[in-house]
């Protein structure tokens, strides 16, 4: 409802101010994304206004759920009604829409811009096919974020733990002391999210690439890799027992609440704390546990279905341009509680959570490819079934689950 | 059975008979086309289709090679997908029965003419006007442990009460049973209430004379004459089994663990989230052929064998 109501008003205000031009026919994009939460569509609103501003009509068209969403735009892509922008994840989600010819080539765009220099290497290589860019990325999330509730470990006289050896002993400390040490939501992909988290950690990021890139079945005889798959089974003892079916917002306010200390997440969830009324580096801090800082990074591109018609080649153009404007960038950047994909940009004026994650991603070393990025759907699910399988039976030894990834490993495409 | 005796007679021709017929049928056969053409192109056509994907290596997008059984084969060492096989052989016969025992004994129940029996009648009727989610999410609050029922009862100075049921791999499927239940028993009770209103009040009466105890008679006679009530239910709560999967996303989303996976989930997951259209549709073909395995006999002993005695 608001939705339309707003969009509404946004045809109706472009419809008058560009009524002596030509131009409002010509400089419309219909946006398909599935940014509808609170915060998403609050960072939406800022690319679209910076559309507006340059002249175009934003059409918007939010549809709830990143699957439904993709499937409903694919579905128009391939039927030969697609819109002008399409959101997907940084990753192999339009693989195929470019190996079919469905999407415009943007490298000419790109090397005007110098997109290669100021965007990190894992986003630039995730976005680009053949040598060539075919989407345009707005964002970097990071993706195994510790948060942790800052006056929960001063009452307990604790320090928030640096590794993930460290980790356990303190959540024991934590439990002795009544408190719930890690907020879980126990639902599969979050019990998966939390697994990364150790991986990337505790074993590295090149076992986290050998893993979900490479699928090197020779992992499972790496003791680093068993060691990180029983600190990862001595978490369990670590979640309350309603942890399991509980959705990560009810997870992330179990720490807003000081009920919880730790809570594994994407840089999202910051958008939980801001609602409540918190600020980071004050009731809630935020880290990266392991050894060095390795960020799991992802985030959001825009693809552009090709056409040959002049005027939506411009009104692509527009877009791009308007959205890696770094103005346009620090702002939807802030609402969405991500950061600015260009790394040449002054990100003095955003929260201490997006400094830090901008000064951790300064170092290429620390950058990860997440594993939307490194792996295809399908062996992300294998691997999610067998984490979530691990993780819910305490009796399954390391062994038989590194059985189940070698499996997963084999039969997944 | 009904449709077979209506055509008997007008199949004994004479000219003009057939001719008239004809012409009655003919606006019937056009309304009835478009009707005929959906089911032919979207039922039947959306099938095959699904049958031929399943023997390709589609991902993303159909495509149209060909890999014989190989999805198959990895189908059958998946293990969720067998874990979800079991899971709904156990959820269909607990929700099917289930619901069949409670709901006739709902129906006794307020067949005894008892006061404000409009009210009982909604008030078990109601669970079925909630959609499946709404039930779902419903239940998951009653049943999670720190908040629900467990809470409560030890709130009440019951401390070393359990019942967590929704968080333990070998029970949560119960307690998708559970949920089941409370949602389909009241439909089952209307249908057989409605076939118990059927019965005729001198079969009692005679009964009553013979000095026939009342337990007998529901279970000798009543019973019986309830067959039809009873194959409708049971044909309604099959389909909801066979398609079961609003329920468990809503309630466990296949949680704890893949402990209430099922088959419906596991297709949609892999065709609009795994990328894998080749695996899910491999995984519907198996839900198809059980189907078809589980009808046969009896669309046979129904209506194959009914005609041959006619003939």
């Amino acid at each position: 409802m608001s939705m339309k109501t707003r969009v509404s008003a946004y045809t109706l205000s472009v419809a008058l101010f560009c009524s002596t031009g030509a131009m409002a026919q010509q400089m419309k994009a219909e946006v398909l994304h599935w940014w509808t939460s609170a915060g998403e569509s609050a960072s939406v609103k800022v690319f679209a206004d910076q559309f507006t501003k340059a002249g175009g009509t934003w059409v918007d068209n939010a549809i709830a759920g990143g699957a439904n969403a993709r499937t409903a735009g694919i579905n128009r892509m391939v039927g030969g009604n697609p819109p002008t922008m399409m959101q997907f994840n940084t990753g192999k989600q339009f693989d195929e829409l470019v190996s079919n010819g469905l999407v415009r080539d943007v490298d000419a765009i790109a090397k005007a811009g110098k997109w290669r220099e100021i965007m990190p290497k894992p986003i630039v290589d995730a976005t680009v096919r053949e040598g060539k860019f075919y989407a345009v990325p707005v964002n970097i999330h990071g993706q195994n974020w510790m948060f942790y509730n800052t006056k929960v470990f001063a009452d307990a006289g604790l320090e928030v733990p640096k590794t993930f050896p460290e980790l356990v002993a303190t959540g024991e400390k934590l439990k002795a002391k009544g408190i719930i040490p890690i907020a879980l939501g126990g639902q599969p992909n979050w019990e998966h999210n939390l697994f990364r988290a150790v991986l990337v950690g505790h074993g590295g990021a090149d076992m986290f690439r050998k893993l979900y890139g490479a699928r090197d079945p020779q992992i499972a005889k790496d003791p680093k890799f068993k060691e990180s798959v029983e600190l990862f089974g001595k978490m369990r003892a670590l979640v309350d027992p309603g942890s399991p079916g509980r959705n990560w917002n009810d997870a992330t306010a179990l720490v807003i609440t000081n009920k919880a200390a730790m809570h594994f997440n994407g840089d999202w969830a910051k958008g939980e704390f801001i609602a409540a009324g918190q600020t980071a580096g004050k009731e809630y801090g935020c880290t990266v546990v392991g050894q060095e800082p390795k960020l799991q990074i992802g985030g959001d591109v825009f693809v552009f279905p090709a056409t040959k018609d002049k005027s939506q080649l411009a009104v692509q153009d527009k877009l791009i341009e308007v959205m890696l404007d770094p103005t346009t960038q620090i702002e939807f950047n802030k609402k969405k509680g991500s950061i600015p994909v260009r790394m040449d940009v002054d990100v003095s004026s955003m929260d201490v959570c997006a400094q830090k994650s901008h000064a951790i991603l300064s170092d290429p070393a620390n950058q990860v490819e997440s594993m939307e990025i490194l792996s295809t759907p399908n062996f992300s699910g294998a691997m999610q079934d067998a984490v979530t399988q691990y993780w819910n039976n305490p009796s399954m030894s390391a062994d038989a689950f590194m059985e189940k990834v070698t499996n997963a490993m084999r039969d997944a495409t | 059975m009904e449709t077979i005796s209506i055509r008997a007679p007008s199949v004994a021709p004479s000219g003009t008979k057939t001719r008239r017929s004809m012409r009655t049928r003919l606006p019937a056969a056009i309304a009835l086309l478009p009707t005929a053409l959906v089911v032919l192109v979207v039922y039947i056509g959306c099938m095959l289709w699904t049958v031929r994907l399943s023997f390709t290596s589609s991902t993303l997008l159909p495509k149209l090679d060909w890999v014989g059984l190989a999805q198959y084969n990895r189908l059958f060492v998946n293990d969720r997908f067998v874990t979800s096989a079991e899971n709904i052989v156990i959820f269909g016969i607990l929700f099917i029965s289930g619901c069949l025992i409670i709901g006739f004994l709902l129906a006794v129940f307020i067949d005894q003419n008892v006061r404000g029996e409009g009210l009982f009648r909604t008030v078990f009727l109601y669970p079925y006007s909630m959609s499946f989610v709404v039930t779902g999410v419903a239940w998951q609050w009653f049943l999670n442990p720190g908040l629900g029922l467990q809470k409560l009862v030890r709130d009440l100075g019951f401390e070393s009460f359990t019942f967590d049921w929704l968080v333990n791999q070998k029970m949560a499927i119960y307690t998708i049973v559970i949920a089941g239940l409370w949602h389909g028993s009241g439909l089952t009770m209307a249908i057989m209430l409605a076939g118990l209103r059927g019965i005729d009040k001198d079969l009692w009466k005679a009964a009553r004379v013979d000095g026939i105890p009342t337990w007998r008679v529901y279970t000798s006679v009543v019973i019986p004459l309830l067959r039809p009530m009873i194959v409708t239910a049971v044909v309604l709560l099959a389909t909801g089994v066979v398609k079961l999967y609003d329920l468990v996303v809503a309630m466990t989303l296949g949680g704890p663990g893949i402990a209430t996976e099922v088959p419906a989930k596991f297709v949609m997951d892999h065709l609009f989230e795994r990328n894998n259209i080749a695996l899910g549709t491999a995984a519907a073909t198996m839900m198809l052929i059980t189907v078809v395995i589980v009808l046969a006999p009896w669309v046979y002993a129904r209506y194959i064998r009914a005609e041959g005695r006619r003939a």
